[in-house]
């Protein structure tokens, strides 16, 4: 049977700090497997987020992204995000999870599960560095909220633990 | 073959205007132009941040871990990377000739790749530009605006490149990261489940890549004034080609030709790219600038890619898209074809192609062999060439004795182009913007013909809050006098502080 939670994490992990939503997804997958709640999720690695990962939505009863932030405020966002009309990005055909949640709902002619992002502040992204020493404490606090959220998967209790509106809120 | 406009006199006199960075390629791109006080273009450049540096991210390493390492390069074609660099270290395990089961793998993994990449850049890319106009509204010029206004469209790209996805996740054990292809062969044969899956959906594939190809050239056919000359750049161009000059993405020898279609080399073994090959510093870039020795800088700059490939070859190996090519080259009435937008055309035709390949390797038992590997006598040294979904792409190494990379030399698709996205954008800035006010609009159709050779800058960083657009204009003195920019999410503030 799908797991009803699917968790994109995106980065390189040859590009520093942009290693840090792979690098959470990586410890994830023993933690989901000690606590006997694997079958629970879906966990998908990937470079930047793209159309077809809108086809990953299918059937789920909940989503969350994890990525590295430029200016994300120390350590680290969580808030929701819904299905944004103007949500393509005209400088790369890489997708904000707004837009794949609006490529869903347009391919799909169904709403988007409710969904989340885990945005930690990275701090350098050169080819061939390892995580920078802020990068790996802002890491630790975005791992000791992805448990949080693991421990109950549920829409209504991740909004309680958002802690901002998010970009584009009223 | 012309430098106007690459360095203008008395530049410090001249208003610049920069687009930082080029939406909707893959990293981070820069134009500049200069402009007197009449808005007369006197000096356009594109500006790339390229692979700097990747070679010595590689070298050091152990051979045998670089097909996975240089995948890292870029989140866009790791494929092309993980294959070109499988290639070259053939020769240092002393794989002269690879099991069939693992070429056609390989092949299969790499037709894959194709499809995905140009479904994905025509359908999501380009699309928009074509679809709504380049001076359209900007918050509907975007894959989501696509996917409003024309659905089933978007619905179709998403699933032509899911498909190309899952090939490449059957061949290469993974879709991200992938470690199939090794030196000496692959490390996984296809199950017969993983290829009666491939094949329930295969004809479906290629029907809707022949569609693609009609709806390209419907849009040619509305408007062949524009498709025929927007952003045109005469120059050489440079591909493989596989036995009796077939189209081969993945193997075979290098063939160029000048502009009017005359062969300047045929049958070159690839080994000895560097005899042909130059590499051109200027200091105003970090990209070089690559040219064919016997030509010299001036004149032996080249085109690569779709455009390139599909003029290059004398035939197509499948049928449909051997109709579609003689089509196009009836189309361009015997002469080649070098205006940029014709890279659309082309791309659609190598789409079908990829479909129509992998469609006949499914049907090849060869691909569920078990012979996944040979090696012989140890060499130092391997030079891999491939065509990427943009163009040839070329990996050297040496090797020590310690089984350590000592030298790692790559020249990728996109800087092969270099010289020639650079001439289209001049001839672009020289038709639509000369003496005009700039506007976002004028300035997209400089990304427009950018885009055409559908560049990748990257590689693969792309943090949340990265890749704005920012506009500036300085005035003789230095002095900023307007700014404009556009933020990730595709809004564009015409009076950013």
């Amino acid at each position: 049977m799908q797991p009803g939670v699917v968790i994109f994490a995106v980065g390189n992990r040859s590009r520093g700090d942009d290693a840090i939503g792979p690098l959470l997804l990586e410890r994830l997958l023993p933690w989901l497997g000690a606590a006997a709640r694997a079958h629970e999720f879906e966990l998908i690695d990937d470079y930047q987020l793209q159309i077809e990962h809108a086809l990953e939505l299918r059937g789920r009863r909940l989503a969350l992204f994890i990525d590295a932030g430029v200016d994300t405020p120390r350590p680290f966002q969580f808030y929701p995000v819904v299905a944004a009309p103007a949500a393509g990005s005209s400088s790369t055909h890489q997708l904000s999870p707004q837009g794949v949640l609006e490529v869903y709902r347009r391919i799909e002619t169904a709403a988007a599960p409710p969904a989340f992002v885990l945005c930690v502040r990275g701090e350098r992204f050169g080819l061939g560095e390892g995580l920078s020493d802020q990068a790996r404490a802002h890491a630790q606090a975005a791992w000791e909220q992805l448990t949080r959220l693991c421990r109950r998967p549920d829409a209504a209790r991740w909004r309680d633990l958002a802690n901002t509106p998010g970009p584009g809120a009223a | 073959m012309s430098y106007q406009l690459e360095t203008a006199d008395n530049r410090e006199g001249l208003r610049r205007v920069a687009i930082d960075t080029v939406s909707r390629v893959e990293g981070h791109g820069k134009v500049t132009l200069l402009l007197d006080e009449h808005n007369q273009v006197r000096e356009v450049r594109l500006h790339i941040v390229e692979f700097r540096g990747f070679e010595r991210f590689i070298q050091g390493r152990p051979y045998w871990e670089v097909p996975v390492m240089v995948q890292r390069l870029c989140g866009i074609c790791p494929v092309s990377h993980h294959l070109a660099a499988s290639k070259a270290l053939d020769q240092v395990v002393g794989a002269a000739k690879l099991p069939p089961t693992a070429e056609k793998i390989r092949r299969l993994m790499h037709y894959g790749q194709m499809l995905q990449s140009h479904a994905l850049h025509f359908f999501y890319l380009g699309a928009p530009d074509l679809l709504f106009g380049f001076d359209s509204d900007l918050a509907k010029r975007n894959i989501v605006g696509v996917a409003q206004a024309h659905p089933e469209t978007a619905r179709r790209g998403v699933l032509l490149r899911k498909f190309g996805q899952e090939v490449i996740r059957i061949t290469a054990g993974k879709r991200v990261h992938g470690t199939g292809s090794i030196p000496g062969g692959v490390n996984k044969a296809v199950t017969r489940e993983e290829r009666d899956l491939l094949l329930k959906d295969i004809y479906q594939i290629v029907g809707w890549s022949r569609d693609a190809v009609h709806l390209i050239k419907e849009l040619h056919a509305q408007n062949p004034a524009l498709y025929n000359s927007f952003g045109i750049c005469r120059s050489n161009m440079m591909s493989l080609v596989g036995a009796d000059g077939d189209l081969d993405f993945y193997h075979g020898s290098l063939r160029a030709r000048d502009s009017n279609g005359g062969i300047l080399f045929d049958g070159v073994d690839y080994r000895g790219y560097s005899q042909y090959l130059q590499e051109e510093v200027k200091p105003w870039s970090y990209m070089k600038f690559p040219f064919f020795t016997a030509l010299g800088k001036e004149n032996g700059w080249y085109k690569v890619g779709p455009l390139a490939r599909v003029q290059n070859c004398d035939r197509i190996p499948t049928p449909l898209a051997e109709i579609e090519r003689r089509e196009f080259a009836d189309y361009c009435g015997g002469a080649p074809m070098h205006a940029p937008l014709a890279y659309h055309w082309t791309r659609m035709i190598e789409m079908l192609h990829a479909a129509e390949t992998i469609k006949d390797l499914l049907h090849d038992d060869a691909i569920l062999g078990a012979d996944l590997a040979h090696t012989g006598a140890r060499e130092t040294e391997g030079v891999g060439v491939i065509e990427a979904p943009r163009g040839t792409l070329i990996h050297h190494y040496r090797v020590d004795e310690d089984d350590l990379v000592s030298m790692c030399n790559l020249i990728v698709s996109t800087t092969h182009n270099n010289q020639a996205m650079n001439e289209a954008i001049r001839h672009v800035a020289k038709r639509y913007l000369q003496g005009k006010e700039i506007t976002e609009g004028l300035l997209n159709h400089i990304e427009v013909a950018i885009r055409c050779f559908d560049p990748c800058l990257s590689c693969a960083t792309h943090a949340i809050g990265r890749m704005p657009l920012a506009v500036e204009l300085i005035d003789a003195e230095g002095v900023r006098v307007h700014a404009a920019s556009r933020d990730g999410a595709g809004a564009f503030d015409p009076a950013a502080a």
